[in-house]
């Protein structure tokens, strides 16, 4: 049990990693992108754009742990 | 002058994917150690060559898109972990070094446990990920190109000759880049490995890039604007703060 559960902790900090948020926003935009490539719309903004949002979320989330509590 | 003109198209599109895999691979090397990512293209060649030894021809038929979204997923996940830990340390919120002495500890941790070579999975798995992907790429262009017109000899013989120039390539650059500044290297990794992770992940969900293979270097553009802003926010920032302390 205990080397199943190192298994599977190696394994979601190898990909998960100290920001979970990426992640989930990773795998949410390239599941939307390709179900609205099936639908018919050539969605390749979709990515670029959730990108630069993912990186501006996650820089003001560390502005925001790192500044002292007012 | 056919011959020449398959010889000239397989050089050409291998060529491409053989100097995206080479990117990976040197951004991976400079950064994180030669050793895991020497591995990694060790280990996808020779996974490659059981998969064209066993395939064949029929390698036309494997299902490229899940794997360049799967791929693709990955890489962007690594490279947006990379690239946002080189904007915090470029803005100033995080330590220069932190990862080498998180890497220091490891090793010393792996010493202590008696083990004796320190593995590095992370550049491992990224070079192994681009150069299997790219090399399955110049299969399926030797296969389809030589294919096509029954001549696949004289198309895998471009794409050798293209591995042989992008080798060289290689290690002309490999020296100069060495002596880039590290936080420097690993923002320009997390560059990469994010432009790369957004162009395959959407070609494996269906996307059509405008302007095709192009559409790789205006990405590069973009993501380097896009981190580029938020250092130069956070600098901002940093300093608006600094003289908020200083005035009280």
């Amino acid at each position: 049990m205990k080397a199943l559960v190192r298994f599977g902790r190696f394994w979601y900090d190898f990909i998960v990693g100290d920001e979970w948020v990426i992640a989930v926003v990773v795998v949410l935009a390239v599941g939307v992108t390709a179900i609205a490539t099936r639908l018919g719309w050539n969605a390749w903004p979709l990515l670029p754009v959730a990108v630069a949002g993912t990186l501006a979320f996650t820089a003001w989330r560390a502005v925001r742990r790192a500044s002292p509590p007012s | 002058m056919h011959a020449f003109v398959l010889v000239l198209a397989a050089f050409a599109a291998s060529a491409v994917e053989m100097v995206e895999a080479l990117t990976i691979v040197l951004a991976v090397g400079v950064t994180r150690g030669w050793r895991s990512a020497i591995t990694g293209v060790g280990v996808a060649l020779a996974a490659l060559a059981l998969i064209i030894a066993a395939l064949g021809p029929a390698l036309a038929q494997l299902p490229i898109d899940a794997l360049r979204v799967v791929v693709g997923t990955l890489l962007l996940i690594f490279g947006l972990q990379w690239l946002r830990k080189a904007i915090l340390r470029a803005g100033g919120l995080k330590a220069l070094h932190d990862e080498d002495a998180i890497y220091a500890a490891e090793v010393a941790r792996l010493r202590a446990a008696g083990t004796r070579t320190a593995h590095d999975w992370y550049a491992f798995t990224v070079a192994f990920k681009g150069v299997f992907l790219e090399g399955l790429e110049v299969a399926f262009i030797v296969v389809t190109f030589g294919g096509s017109h029954g001549e696949t000899g004289l198309a895998a013989l471009g794409a050798a000759v293209a591995l042989v120039a992008v080798l060289v390539a290689g290690l002309v650059v490999h020296a100069p880049l060495s002596r880039v500044p590290e936080n420097s290297l690993k923002f320009g990794v997390g560059v990469m490995l994010t432009a790369f992770g957004i162009f395959w992940s959407g070609e494996g969900a269906g996307v059509e890039w405008p302007g095709g293979d192009i559409a790789l270097l205006a990405l590069i553009a973009f993501v380097v604007a896009v981190a580029g802003g938020l250092v130069a926010v956070l600098r901002r920032r940093r300093v608006a703060s600094s003289d908020k302390v200083v005035l009280a």
